[in-house]
């Protein structure tokens, strides 16, 4: 009955899969709803969608599909499944329209384009609730931006029955595409876990328990100390200046790193690794601390993990007194090197796509002195990556 | 199955929310609900086992939280101790399962409400080790081997405060509910419900200026519903007069007894720049 809406939510991305979908019906066929189209609208948003991300793709495809039922709520009753073929037909496009849509530039690429005028709207009005296309030439407004129906609703303003529910897009602010997200890169830093019976014996360890009561003929209890995530880890993060744009990445990276591992420490450098490192960016200039001191501090069995852009002028990484913030005695490539000489295990997270590497010289230099464990930040990358630092 | 729920005199449930919990009920089927801190999600678990006369069997969910716990646990050293001891009921393994909450559930005769609070305190894999257990509603006990499967099927509420992400398998089997903020119509309901007695236009200047500190951007933890009913009540206890409240808002920025709403030593610092700034302005 609503396979056109299933495959269109397929189409946009909204994860969903045959048993939501037969949920639903099954939902319909119970009778949970009466025949209000916005209880239908509720309980489709409950059976359909499981994460708050994409709440907001399904109010506008459930906008796209039932275009036209917005009337509908007010009628005394509404007989639904005939209102529902009929809008199933309304649905489909003549062919003028598919024209005006398709000179846009399809609907893809308005829906992204769309998406990058409400975020660059939000950072400037911070706080106040004005939205897009208040007139003006923009495509987008509320009157409707083109023939698919899709309106940016207000969020207040419009009184009464016309506000469609899922026309308010409530939920604008929790979309956000991630590739990477925090559960991901915690399933692939498990690869890095390495358990260890370590420290104090103070759990029961029952095998061996039975196994000497059996033997002594009383109870001899046997203690064992937990096992315990073994793996050192020691990240350096890039940060400022051309790492701006990659931060929520790294953040989200960090947050994960830090619940996975006990053992984490971590440092802070700006482009390429000098003689000093931070860990409290606010305070980078009073509290530094000597790499050095880092390096006598940590023992090799450390693994290591560089995140960073690896983007910058080459002088910075090859030249003593390349850096752009300070004078520096000994070039950063030195620094580099003596990091992978002490820790076996080092690889580099560079948050660029991997494509673009190639066309940058200082990324080729780093590369070269990391010989060639230089991952992308993806879910692939950092697989590859763990599964390196696992190694040996 | 003809129960629905429709929220109660203490708990305003918006539409959407009811049409979830009557899918749940009706399908028998896991009922997660996301939403900020302090928007009531363990509440509304309290709420509906009240509002069908159901009875609540409740599972905190931490992070040393183990899914077979829910379950049962084998207590092998009781019975190594027993067993020393000559005792009788050694012979019998079933003295010495303890039952967890999930084998409670199943076993009453009456339809329960079970809820699995914070689920995403828990390991990461704690979701999918329960996939079964939701889903059939049995699990095997293997030190007596017997099948445990529910009399009646409990409706199972699990929270989420979003900490870790849920499997997908896990989810498909679920409804969903994400609990948004309540506008400002909503708000007043749940503060009549809360507070009847409460002063009209306390709540309006209130409110106002709570929604003002919910705008300010940059918040680290913005203040919710739980927050706003806390500072309610202390004005109401201290006695503000809703005109003071007014003044402090053009004025100083700050509400008073702000620690109410404000949980973040960060937040208070942002909010006494922001007033600094407010304050030359003006000058």
């Amino acid at each position: 009955m609503f396979v056109n809406f299933f495959h269109e939510l397929k189409a946009q991305n909204v994860p969903v899969s045959l048993r939501e979908y037969l949920s639903l019906l099954e939902a319909l066929d119970n009778d949970v709803i009466g025949n209000q189209v916005e209880e239908f609208y509720y309980l489709s948003k409950a059976a359909l969608v499981k994460d708050e991300r994409n709440l907001d793709k399904f109010d506008r495809v459930f906008g796209e599909v039932f275009k036209g039922l917005e009337s509908l709520g007010e009628g005394d009753i509404a007989e639904i499944p005939e209102e529902w073929l009929r809008s199933m037909t309304e649905k489909f496009l003549t062919e003028e329209e598919k024209a005006e849509i398709e000179a846009l530039g399809g609907w893809e690429k308005i829906m992204e384009e769309l998406k990058k005028r409400l975020e660059e709207q939000e950072k400037r009005h911070e706080g106040g609730n004005k939205w897009i296309g208040t007139g003006g030439t923009s495509p987008f407004g509320a009157d409707g931006f083109n023939p698919e129906g899709v309106r940016i609703g207000q969020k207040e303003g419009r009184h009464g029955k016309a506000v469609k529910v899922w026309d308010k897009r409530e939920y604008k602010n929790l979309d956000d595409s991630v590739e990477l997200g925090t559960r991901n890169i915690k399933v692939a830093l498990r690869r890095l876990r390495k358990f260890a019976r370590d420290g104090e014996a103070d759990i029961l360890d029952i095998d061996d328990t039975i196994k000497s009561t059996a033997h002594a003929g009383y109870l001899d209890i046997k203690m064992i100390a937990e096992r315990r995530n073994k793996v050192k880890v020691l990240v350096f993060f890039d940060i400022g200046g051309s790492m701006d744009g990659h931060i929520r990445l790294c953040e989200e990276l960090f947050s994960a790193a830090r619940t996975e591992f006990k053992n984490m420490e971590y440092f802070y450098f700006h482009n390429c690794l000098y003689e000093g490192l931070w860990k409290d960016n606010t305070r980078r200039h009073t509290e530094k601390m000597p790499t050095w001191d880092v390096l006598h501090t940590f023992p090799s069995d450390y693994k290591v993990i560089f995140v960073g852009d690896a983007s910058m002028s080459p002088y910075e990484i090859t030249y003593e007194g390349g850096s752009v913030e300070h004078w520096n005695e000994e070039a950063g490539a030195t620094w580099l090197q003596r990091v992978t000489e002490i820790y076996e295990n080092c690889v580099w997270l560079n948050p660029v796509a991997e494509r673009y590497w190639e066309h940058t010289a200082s990324t080729q230099i780093i590369k070269q002195i990391f010989s060639d464990r230089m991952y992308p930040l993806t879910l692939e990358g950092l697989d590859g990556a763990m599964r390196e630092l696992s190694r040996g | 199955m003809s129960q629905k729920f429709e929220g109660t005199e203490n708990y305003i449930a918006t539409e959407d929310l009811r049409v979830a919990v009557n899918a749940a009920l009706t399908l028998q089927r896991p009922l997660l609900i996301k939403g900020e801190p302090g928007t009531g999600k363990t509440v509304l678990a309290e709420e509906v086992s009240k509002a069908l006369d159901m009875e609540l069997i409740t599972w905190h969910v931490k992070s040393t939280t183990k899914a077979q716990q829910g379950l049962y646990e084998y207590d092998a050293i009781t019975r190594l101790r027993d067993s020393q001891l000559g005792d009788e009921r050694v012979k019998n393994v079933e003295n010495y399962i303890n039952k967890g909450k999930l084998w409670e559930a199943f076993e009453k005769k009456e339809r329960v409400v079970l809820l699995i609070d914070e689920i995403d305190k828990a390991d990461i894999e704690f979701p999918n080790d329960l996939l079964q257990e939701l889903d059939r509603m049995e699990f095997y006990v293997y030190e007596t081997g017997k099948t445990i499967k529910a009399v009646e099927r409990p409706l199972v509420i699990i929270t989420s405060n979003n900490e870790k992400e849920l499997p997908d398998a896990f989810l498909r089997r679920c409804f969903f509910h994400y609990i948004s903020f309540p506008d400002a119509a909503t708000m007043s309901q749940i503060i009549n419900v809360h507070y009847p007695d409460i002063k009209d236009r306390l709540v309006r200047n209130a409110l106002a200026s709570f929604y003002e500190v919910r705008e300010v951007p940059g918040l680290k933890k913005k203040p919710s519903t739980s927050e706003l009913l806390d500072w309610l009540k202390l004005l109401m206890n201290e006695d503000i007069d809703p005109e003071t409240l007014r003044e402090q808002d053009s004025g100083k920025l700050i509400p008073p007894l702000h620690g109410a709403l404000i949980k973040n030593e960060q937040d208070v610092h942002l909010f006494e720049r922001l007033a600094f700034l407010a304050r030359r302005e003006r000058n």
